[in-house]
């Protein structure tokens, strides 16, 4: 009796593994599919009479980057601080705590710099985004589009990608200097020297490759919250609830994306 | 353009032709505020038009706000069966000047 | 009939044999359908005859699974992306809910296929648009919003929006649901008007009787996937088809019961 309930339970979990994995790779193909006909009509919309509308983009470049500017310099500022704080606490035992300049300096322009960017700008446009595509899908808005000869892809997903690759960077950047500066004034309390002479040490630390590492991965971080956005508000349904499970699973979705992709990014570029 | 231009008794008399759409309408507007910038009264006749659509009535409504507001006269002439439908349903007939021909006009004065 | 033959010109759609599925369920089967050149064809039927989905058929929303649609003559199965959006300039479409864009104004809501499918000037775009809105008695509303309006003015605007390019055919899904009996017959009214002064071909998804019977020049009442009648409004009234009879006058229809395949459904699975 009790081997038979064992073997349903199992059955019944390894059931529930395999379904989701299918569904993890139908939407990783979604994903995909949404990636391919955004760059097709980036590049092709014009021959089409589809054109991405600069409008748009400009749009969605202001409410994904501009707007959370606030945001961003805050966390990456007190990010730096902290960093600072830890290292300096942490290499003091050995009496190394002047080191702590050039480990700042690596981390956050190798990594911390873009993971905060991405991850600001996984919660507030990965949800939004999701959210708006959502409503739109539940009140036949994107039906409506269809219906109009405007393909919907071409219409809410390319503007978002466009507006992500190019404001990532950007963001990246900023919570560099952010983080830089918040490492830098405590640097400056704790270890009694110049905000200049920590800045020529930041800077004497730095290769150019350790910027190039931060923003190639903001590229990969601005295409992966782009399409998982996008993706779960196509396949929103069920009312508010459905809408509610959806931005969700998108703000989780976006962020465990970019942790991952993060890793598998500094496991091959450190070697 | 497409659009024939003749000046008669005071007025320039634009006749349009065919199919006046989304195709045809942006000329259509070309020429009729290009007669009213030139302070001519202007004639629209639509006597050969198949069929006029939106694009082709607004243009003709942006052309009779021109004449308006710069004190010049701007009627319709010929207007078909499908054409008035197209401006009854819209309530503008009632806005139109609209004349059976250009004679209609002259012998009733402004 | 032979000089109806004669006159005939090529029907605005044709639907041959549509066969359409919702995983194992037929959700339409062989539905065959043709609608003239400037006729108001209303489709009828309670909910779950398949109506809605006949509709989306129509659209292109979705791919038949057997059997074609011909639109203007051309079978949409051949279409390519192009054609398909040349196609859908001819065709406005009132969805149910109306599918008015929510971060646009009722304004720039009709504007929008203009702006996306024309070069036309922004005046004359603009007078297009006012003069729609004028035809559905919308005149000054234009810079609100949509969630401003009521349940009639969505319907309206979007109606305006559906009139906006001049199309040859325009799809009205259900004008009267969810408005009160005043609002309804002037929706009636207006459809009636704009058949007879642009020449458009009509076709109405409705489950109301008293607005199909008002509006309709012929009638196609589906029940449960089938087609069960397609008429003249007194061809309908003097059925002596017992379920058109049972919907003419709302009587619901018992559902036959197979004692076996009853109990089947109910017991399985148990163990």
């Amino acid at each position: 009796m009790a081997a038979e309930h064992a073997a349903t339970g199992f059955r019944r979990l390894s059931e529930q593994v395999g379904r989701k994995f299918v569904s993890g790779v139908e939407d990783f193909g979604y994903g995909a599919a949404l990636l391919g006909e955004s760059l097709f009509w980036i590049v092709f919309g014009y021959w089409f009479r589809q054109r991405v509308r600069l409008q748009a983009v400009f749009a969605e470049m202001m409410s994904i980057g501009v707007q959370a500017i606030p945001v961003l310099a805050v966390l990456a500022f007190a990010n730096g601080a902290m960093m600072a704080m830890q290292g300096i606490y942490t290499l003091r035992e050995f009496g190394a705590e002047s080191q702590i300049i050039s480990g700042i300096a690596t981390s956050v322009t190798r990594e911390f710099g873009v993971l905060i960017a991405g991850i600001v700008v996984a919660g507030r446009s990965g949800s939004a985004i999701a959210a708006r595509i959502g409503t739109m899908q539940m009140a036949q808005e994107i039906d409506a589009l269809r219906v109009m000869g405007i393909a919907p892809v071409r219409y809410l997903v390319a503007p978002v990608l466009v507006a992500m690759l190019v404001m990532m960077p950007v963001m990246t950047l900023l919570a560099d200097g952010m983080a830089l500066l918040g490492g830098g004034m405590l640097s400056v309390m704790e270890l009694h020297i110049s905000m200049e002479t920590y800045f020529d040490r930041v800077l004497a630390s730095l290769v150019p490759g350790d910027l190039w590492q931060g923003l190639l991965k903001s590229l990969v971080f601005a295409v992966l919250i782009a399409l998982v956005a996008t993706s779960n508000g196509f396949n929103a349904s069920g009312g508010a609830e459905g809408l509610g499970r959806a931005t969700t699973r998108s703000v989780v979705l976006c962020i465990g994306a970019i942790v991952v992709a993060d890793m598998i990014f500094t496991f091959f570029l450190i070697q | 353009m497409a659009f024939p231009i003749e000046d008669r008794q005071g007025f320039a008399v634009i006749a349009l032709s065919g199919e006046v759409d989304l195709n045809k309408s942006p000329d259509a507007r070309k020429v009729i505020l290009a007669c009213l910038k030139k302070q001519k009264h202007v004639m629209v006749d639509l006597s050969a038009v198949e069929y006029i659509d939106s694009s082709g009535v607004a243009s003709l409504v942006e052309g009779f706000q021109y004449a308006r507001s710069n004190h010049l006269e701007f009627g319709l002439i010929g207007v078909s069966d499908a054409a008035m439908n197209v401006l009854r349903l819209a309530r503008l007939d009632k806005v139109f000047r609209i004349y059976d021909s250009l004679d209609e006009r002259l012998a009733n004065g402004s | 009939m032979q000089t109806q033959a004669q006159t005939a010109t090529q029907p605005v759609i044709e639907v041959e044999e549509l066969v359409t599925c919702y995983g194992q369920q037929k959700i339409l089967d062989r539905v065959s359908l043709n609608v003239e050149d400037g006729e108001i064809m209303v489709i009828m039927g309670g909910s779950g005859s398949g109506k809605s989905t006949l509709l989306r058929y129509m659209l292109g929303l979705h791919h038949p699974d057997s059997g074609c649609i011909r639109l203007f003559g051309r079978d949409t199965r051949t279409l390519g992306g192009r054609e398909w959006t040349e196609l859908r300039k001819k065709i406005g479409v009132s969805f149910q809910g109306g599918a008015l864009f929510n971060s646009m104004t009722v304004g720039e809501n009709v504007c929008m296929p203009l702006r996306e499918h024309t070069r036309l000037d922004e005046n004359t775009i603009r007078i297009m648009s006012r003069m729609k809105l004028e035809v559905v008695n919308m005149a000054g509303y234009e810079n609100l919003m949509p969630a401003q309006l009521s349940g009639g003015m969505i319907k309206r605007a979007a109606l305006a929006r559906a009139l906006v390019m001049d199309p040859k055919l325009l799809f009205f899904d259900e004008p009267s649901a969810g408005l009160d009996p005043v609002v309804a017959a002037d929706l009636d009214k207006l459809i009636l008007r704009i058949r007879d002064a642009m020449q458009v071909a009509i076709v109405v998804v409705t489950h109301e009787l008293e607005s199909a019977f008002k509006i309709a020049d012929r009638i196609t009442v589906l029940d449960r996937g089938n087609i069960l009648m397609t008429g003249s409004v007194d061809e309908i009234r003097n059925s002596d088809n017992r379920r058109i009879r049972n919907l003419l006058t709302r009587t619901s229809e018992d559902v036959p019961v197979d004692a076996e395949q009853y109990l089947q459904r109910l017991t399985e699975g148990a163990d």
